[in-house]
């Protein structure tokens, strides 16, 4: 188990934390958000239910848009955009 | 009428695929066995009730303890319910969600622990005050931000299948604080009058003999305890029950619930939402839009806000509940209804058990590390935390660990019908962070005799300043943890971002 953030594609990225329990997911999103452009899409894949409710809110408060929101497995991808 | 006529008919065409795609994709096959799960350990649980019950109707007591674990459990699952996170979530994320669920299940606790202390209901008692509490506090904070868990987020995520969340409950919060109040290790750092004020309390020599036993018997019972209701001041001038609405709930939970809350609003809230209502009303933003601003942040999160308000009301009626208990069974501790059963060996050398009358997590936990090592052959009752306070319950007759129990099943029920178990087991790095945080919020929830919910979240809404005490040292070794994990996670994404 190892965190992964890759860039995909020009402004996409990939931020994988399957297996983090808190407080790591939401640090790492917090994160790559940061290193981001504004506009730039992010894909989160996680399974930490409580990382999945606190990013929410930080979207919100921050301003950033997330644009899908789908869970399976017991996982949750959240695809996010920089606001 | 005909636009809402199509609709049904598009809506019923519809139907038929949505429900194919699931099945293929195999979802409704998960949420049904999923199903199956949450009704197998709720039925596993009505059937241990009933057989504890023909046992031995004192164990109506155990049954209280189970189901309201198991009602505790469901509501942390699904508020998403951890003290780590109230601080942390803040520091961390600049998300308040938690903090402000917190403040407001306090607020209805405190509102119901009066009116419990104004029956006559309630089994509430205050606690030895001193610094000692916020040293306790911020081990404990340190603790529950490198573990990912409070004392009971780290129950209920058990019950979501998270394994990292059972080593620190585990090794840390059981074994590791067992061996802590037992061990003589620290006994260099002890200064005598500690020694020689345990030595005048009257115990038996042998039963005092370890390090914590020193701190326990001759510096901690040596401290006031504090209940506004019940200080000079505030008995005098709010005669009747008053004093408890007024000292314990108005005063010292609900005004400093409030004032935080402002805080938390004011610093990080406020700048983004007057913001956004500055660019909707196209100008000045007012003192009504400061007012809109904290009622947004109460309720951005629903769900945390609503099992607030919840689990503030099931705290006070756990109260009630067991103090009916003890005065239907005549007694005032678990104890004495061991001994009457013959359970002799199981108890302390006072006749009590641990048996705290509502939501306690930590010293149970301690409980069951106790049993364990002296199923190994570690004598554990010679010392005063479990042989003069405590005792050590066989693992079946320990109503408190019930508690504990009651709050993974009741979490893992929630977390099935909701699709959101997952079996975890820990790798790398966060095994240590599990046995690392497990054993400091284990360490430090001993020195306050309590966690964040003995400790702070009780306290502060029963009337007893220690627990602000408590909840300071929290929020400050929170802020510390999260500091180390932003320095850790700055350092692993930097390695990430080579490659881009």
């Amino acid at each position: 188990m190892a965190m992964k953030f890759e860039k995909t594609g020009e402004g996409t990225y990939m931020l994988d934390v399957c297996g983090y329990v808190c407080p790591h997911p939401q640090i790492y999103c917090k994160k790559s958000l940061e290193k981001m452009g504004e506009g730039d899409v992010v894909e989160v894949i996680l399974d930490n239910p409580s990382s999945v409710e606190t990013i929410s809110q930080m979207c919100d408060q921050v301003g950033h848009d997330i644009l899908e929101r789908k869970t399976e497995g017991g996982k949750t991808y959240l695809k996010i955009k920089k606001g | 009428m005909l636009f809402y006529f199509k609709f049904m008919v598009a809506r019923a065409a519809m139907m038929p695929q949505k429900i194919k795609k699931r099945v293929k994709e195999g979802k409704i096959v998960e949420e049904r066995k999923n199903q199956i799960w949450a009704f197998a350990l709720t039925g596993l649980l009505i059937l241990i009730s009933l057989m504890y019950y023909k046992a031995n109707v004192f164990y109506m007591y155990s049954i209280v303890y189970i189901w309201f674990g198991f009602a505790y459990g469901m509501m942390l699952q699904y508020g998403r319910f951890c003290f780590a996170s109230a601080s942390r979530d803040l520091f961390a994320a600049g998300v308040p969600r938690m903090a402000v669920g917190i403040m407001v299940a306090l607020v209805f606790f405190s509102l119901i622990q009066a009116t419990l202390k104004a029956t006559d209901m309630s089994t509430f008692k205050p606690a030895p005050f001193g610094i000692h509490t916020m040293i306790s506090g911020l081990i404990f904070g340190v603790g529950m931000v490198i573990a990912g868990g409070c004392a009971s987020g780290s129950l209920y995520k058990i019950g979501e299948g998270n394994m990292t969340s059972f080593l620190a409950a585990f090794f840390g919060l059981s074994i590791g604080q067992a061996i802590f109040v037992d061990v003589k290790w620290f006994n260099f750092l002890i200064p005598q009058k500690w020694i020689d004020s345990a030595m005048a309390k009257g115990l038996p020599s042998e039963k005092v003999t370890s390090s914590f036993d020193y701190y326990l018997a001759g510096y901690v019972w040596d401290q006031p305890s504090i209940q506004l209701s019940k200080t000079k001041f505030i008995s005098e001038a709010l005669p009747g029950a008053s004093k408890y609405f007024v000292g314990d709930a108005l005063l010292n939970a609900i005004i400093p619930a409030i004032i935080l809350l402002i805080v938390i609003y004011a610093v990080w809230n406020r700048k983004g939402f007057i913001k956004k209502r500055a660019k909707q009303k196209g100008g000045q933003t007012g003192f009504g839009d400061e007012l809109a601003g904290i009622w947004n942040m109460i309720t951005a999160s629903k769900r945390t806000t609503i099992m607030g308000v919840i689990i503030g009301i099931t705290a006070g009626l756990h109260i009630f509940v067991i103090k009916g208990m003890q005065l239907k069974f005549g007694i005032t501790n678990f104890g004495q209804l061991l001994t009457q059963m013959g359970f002799t060996s199981e108890v302390s050398i006072r006749g009590t058990v641990f048996d705290p009358g509502y939501w306690y997590i930590t010293t149970q936990e301690a409980q069951l590390g106790a049993w364990i090592l002296q199923k190994m052959g570690w004598d554990m009752m010679d010392n005063v935390f479990f042989g003069v306070n405590n005792g050590i319950p066989g693992l079946l007759r320990n109503p408190a660990l019930w508690l504990s129990i009651g709050i993974i099943f009741g979490a893992m029920v929630m977390a099935k019908l909701s699709n959101e178990f997952k079996f975890k087991m820990p790798k790398g790095e966060l095994i240590a962070w599990g046995l690392i945080g497990g054993l400091l919020m284990g360490i430090g929830s001993r020195p306050s005799l309590g966690c964040n919910i003995g400790a702070f979240f009780i306290r502060a809404a029963g009337g007893d300043p220690s627990g602000w005490l408590y909840g300071i040292g929290m929020v400050g070794g929170a802020f510390i943890g999260v500091k180390f994990f932003n320095w850790w996670s700055e350092r692993k994404m930097a390695k990430e971002m080579e490659a881009f």
